[in-house]
C-alpha cells in the first residue's frame, strides 16, 4: 500500500517515472520517529504534472532544496565584492544585486537628485569600471547572478555582458536573472523611467537578446513582491502579477518571437505575507492559472513554457518596529508558507528592516530562520503536503477565481488583449488606486483593532524599547563615488561615447531594431548610465503617474 | 478658537518610491478633517517650499523610507526658511531612533516612525501645526 490513493495509476506510473529520473541517492526519507515517507501522497495531477498546482517538479525539495538566494548590496562596487566573495567562499553559488536609488532610477552618482542616495540602499553603478569592479575575481561563467533592476535593466545588462566579456566569460554561459518587470514599476514601486510602451520594448529587446545569445539567462523576474509590499491583497497580488506575465508575453510574440523560444526562461517573484493559507493558495494558483493560460491561450507546449517557477521574499512590510525580535517568528513562519506553496527560491527578511538597512547578524539570522524550515521540520521530505486538503484546495480555487475577475476586467479594458490592458490601468490610475484602497483598508483594520498584529495594537507589554544595532552606511562613499566618476569622465574619449550615445538614441527611435548591441557599445564607450538614460529619454521622453490617493 | 482646518503638504523628497505609507497618511489626515496637498513622488525641497508657500501650508509632511533623511529633511527646512516660511516640517517612514536628535536640531518639528498610529499622526501634526 503506497501512500498515493489515485484513481488515476496511468498518471501515478508516470510521476513515478519522472520521480525516479531525479530522485536523491539513497531517497529514504523519515520522520523524526522513523516512520518511512512517500515523496508525494494524494491525488493527481501529481507535482511535475500539468497544470503543476502541486509543484513544478515531480520530487520537489526531497530531490533538489530551494535556493536560499540572500539579497546584498551596499556602498561601493568594491564594499559589495567583498561581501560577495564572502558569500561564494561559505558555499553559495548565486549573488543578488541590490543596487542603490540612483543607479535604480538611472541617475549617475553626481547628478544633484543622487544626492545623499549614493550607495546607501544598494551598490552604486555608474559606468562599466564599477560592473567590472563589482565581479573582480569572480567567475561569472560558473555563478549565477541575480540583479534588481528595472527602469535601467537592459543598460545594466549591457554592462553585465561587457564586463563579463572583459574577463574572459563568454554571453552564452552567463546565467542569472535580471528583474527587468517594467510593468509592476507603474503599478507599485515607481521606479520608472520613461511611458510604459517604450518601457516595454526595452523588455522585449532584453527578452530577444538573451534568448538569441544568453540561453542561461532569465530575462524577466515578473514581480508581485512589490505590488503585494504597496498595500495590495494576496489575490490581487496574484492577479496584477500573472496579468503583467501575460502582457509581457503577448508583447513579446508581437515582436516576433516564438512563445517556446522564451517562454521557458520567463520566472516569477512572490510575496509571502503572514496569512499562512492565503499565501500557500496563491502559490499554487499561480501555478495553476499560468499553465492554462500559456497552454490556452497563448499555444505555448514546451513544458518548460507552462511551469511557473518563483521565487519569494518574505513580506518586508510585515515585520514591525515595535518588539523588533518577534519578526524573526513571523520570518519564520512566512517562509514555512512558501515552502508549503513549493517556491524555487527564499529571501528571508531580517529582523531589522523596519529600523534600517539590515546588519549582518540580522541577515545571518534570517538565513539561519530558513534553514531551520528546511533542514529541521521535515516538509521538504513531501511534495505539496497539504495538497488535498478541503481547506487548502478551496482557498486555491478562491485565489484563482478572483484572479480571473481581474483578468477579465483588463482583457475588457484592453479590448481583449492583455497588454492593452494593463497599459490602460496604468494610464487610468486603476491598478494604483486599486492598491491605495486595500492599503487604507488594512491600515484602518489595525488602527481599529480589528486585525491584530502582536506588540503593535495588542501584546504591547514588555517592549523594553531596546533596538539592535543597526547598519550604517559611510557617508565618504558618496564623495569616493563620485570623485572616482569624474576621473572616468575626464579619462575617456569623448568623440567614441558621444557617438555611442548618438547610435542609442537613432536605435530607440526604430522600434524594429534591438537596443541591447548600442547598449554594449555604449557601456564600452564608458558612457554612464545618466548619459544613456538621457539618450533614451530623449526619444522616449519621460513618465509622471496619475496622482491617485 | 480658529476654525479653518490645518493644511498639510505631503511629498516624498529623493528617488525612493515607497509611497504606500504617505498614502495612508493622506487619507488619516483628511478623515481627521485636515485640508491635505498631495504632491506625491519625486519632489525637490524647493518644489514643495514653493507649493507649501502658494497653499499657505500649516504643516509639510514628507516620507522617507531609503536612509536619505539626514540630507534630505534639514534641505527641506532651510527650502522653507529660505521660502521666507516657517512652516512645520514632521518626517515619517524609517528613520532611527538615534538620528531624531540630529533631526530635531536641524528643524524638524516631530519624527514619526515605522508603526506610528493613525491617531499619533494625527496629534503630531496637530501639535505641528500653528496654533
Amino acid at each position: 500500500m503506497t501512500g498515493v490513493d489515485d484513481g488515476g495509476g496511468r498518471a501515478h506510473a508516470q510521476w513515478r517515472a519522472a520521480y525516479d529520473r531525479a530522485a536523491p541517492p539513497g531517497d529514504d526519507a523519515r520522520t523524526m520517529s522513523g516512520v518511512p515517507l512517500e515523496p508525494v501522497y494524494g491525488d493527481p495531477p501529481y507535482p511535475g504534472q500539468y497544470p503543476y498546482t502541486r509543484g513544478i517538479h515531480p520530487g520537489m525539495y526531497r530531490s533538489r532544496l530551494w535556493t536560499m538566494r540572500m539579497f546584498a548590496g551596499f556602498g561601493s562596487a568594491a564594499d559589495t565584492n567583498r561581501r560577495f566573495r564572502d558569500l561564494l567562499a561559505a558555499g553559495g553559488t548565486g549573488l543578488s544585486t541590490a543596487f542603490d536609488m540612483p543607479t535604480l532610477m538611472g541617475r549617475d552618482s553626481d547628478d544633484p537628485v543622487a544626492l545623499g542616495e549614493v550607495g546607501r540602499a544598494g551598490v552604486a553603478v555608474d559606468a562599466l569600471p564599477d560592473m567590472c569592479d563589482l565581479f573582480a575575481g569572480i567567475d561569472l561563467s560558473r555563478v549565477s547572478t541575480s540583479m534588481t533592476v528595472n527602469g535601467p535593466a537592459a543598460i545594466l545588462l549591457a554592462m553585465y555582458v561587457a564586463a563579463a566579456e572583459d574577463a574572459g566569460a563568454a554571453r552564452r554561459d552567463l546565467a542569472g536573472t535580471l528583474q527587468n518587470d517594467i510593468l509592476k514599476e507603474y503599478q507599485a514601486q515607481k521606479e520608472y523611467l520613461f511611458p510604459p510602451r517604450p518601457s516595454v520594448r526595452l523588455v522585449t529587446d532584453v527578452i530577444a537578446f538573451t534568448t538569441a545569445e544568453m540561453p542561461r539567462w532569465h530575462p524577466v523576474s515578473v514581480s508581485g513582491y512589490h505590488i503585494r509590499e504597496a498595500g495590495s491583497t494576496a489575490a490581487q497580488e496574484l492577479a496584477f502579477t500573472l496579468a503583467n506575465g501575460f502582457a509581457y508575453v503577448e508583447a513579446a510574440v508581437a515582436a516576433g518571437l516564438d512563445v517556446d523560444a522564451f517562454a521557458p526562461r520567463l520566472s516569477f517573484f512572490f510575496n509571502c505575507h503572514i496569512d499562512l493559507f492565503e499565501e500557500i493558495g496563491k502559490l499554487r494558483a499561480a501555478r495553476r492559472i499560468w499553465a492554462r493560460w500559456m497552454r490556452e491561450r497563448y499555444g505555448a507546449r514546451d513544458p518548460r513554457s507552462l511551469q511557473c517557477r518563483f521565487h519569494v521574499q518574505t513580506a518586508g512590510v510585515s515585520l514591525t518596529a515595535a518588539q523588533p525580535e518577534v519578526n524573526i517568528a513571523r520570518v519564520a513562519l512566512q517562509a514555512l508558507a512558501a515552502a508549503l506553496g513549493g517556491t524555487q527560491s527564499l529571501h528571508t527578511d531580517a529582523y531589522d528592516e523596519a529600523l534600517a538597512l539590515p546588519s549582518a547578524r540580522a541577515a545571518r539570522i534570517a538565513l539561519r530562520t530558513q534553514q531551520v524550515v528546511a533542514h529541521e521540520t521535515g516538509v521538504a521530505h513531501v511534495a505539496d503536503p497539504l495538497g488535498g486538503a478541503p481547506f487548502v484546495e478551496w482557498m486555491t480555487d478562491e485565489m484563482e477565481r478572483r484572479a480571473e475577475e481581474v483578468f477579465a476586467r483588463l482583457l475588457d479594458a484592453g479590448g481583449g488583449t492583455m497588454l492593452e490592458g494593463v497599459y490602460a490601468g496604468i494610464e487610468e490610475g486603476w491598478f494604483v488606486g486599486e492598491i491605495a484602497d486595500a492599503a487604507y483598508r488594512f491600515a484602518r483594520e489595525v488602527e481599529e483593532g480589528r486585525r491584530i498584529v502582536v506588540g503593535v495594537n495588542a501584546f504591547t507589554d514588555g517592549d523594553d524599547g531596546e533596538r539592535p544595532e543597526t547598519l550604517r552606511i559611510d557617508p565618504a562613499v558618496e564623495r569616493e563615488q563620485c570623485a572616482r566618476l569624474a576621473a572616468l569622465r575626464a579619462a575617456r574619449d569623448h568623440a567614441r561615447v558621444d557617438a555611442a550615445l548618438a547610435a542609442v538614441s537613432a536605435c530607440a527611435s526604430d522600434p524594429a531594431r534591438n537596443l541591447m548591441p548600442p547598449l554594449v557599445d555604449a557601456v564600452r564607450a564608458h558612457a554612464t548610465v545618466g548619459e544613456i538614460v538621457g539618450a533614451l529619454e530623449a526619444v522616449f521622453g519621460t513618465y509622471a503617474e496619475p496622482v491617485v490617493v | 478658537m480658529n476654525d479653518t482646518p490645518i493644511r498639510v503638504v505631503l511629498a516624498k523628497l529623493g528617488l525612493d518610491g515607497h509611497d504606500r505609507g504617505l498614502k495612508v497618511v493622506a487619507r488619516t489626515l483628511r478623515d481627521a478633517g485636515m485640508e491635505v496637498v498631495y504632491l506625491g513622488l519625486r519632489q525637490s525641497p524647493e518644489g514643495v517650499a514653493a507649493v507649501a508657500d502658494e497653499e499657505d501650508a500649516d504643516v509639510v509632511g514628507i516620507s522617507m523610507h531609503n536612509a536619505g533623511h539626514l540630507t534630505l529633511a534639514p534641505r527641506m527646512v532651510a527650502a522653507l526658511r529660505a521660502a521666507g516660511r516657517d512652516t512645520a516640517v514632521v518626517i515619517g517612514g524609517i528613520v532611527p531612533p538615534e538620528d531624531v536628535t540630529a533631526l530635531e536640531a536641524a528643524g524638524v518639528a516631530a519624527v514619526l516612525g515605522p508603526g506610528a498610529s493613525a491617531a499619533e499622526v494625527v496629534a503630531a501634526v496637530r501639535r505641528a501645526a500653528p496654533a
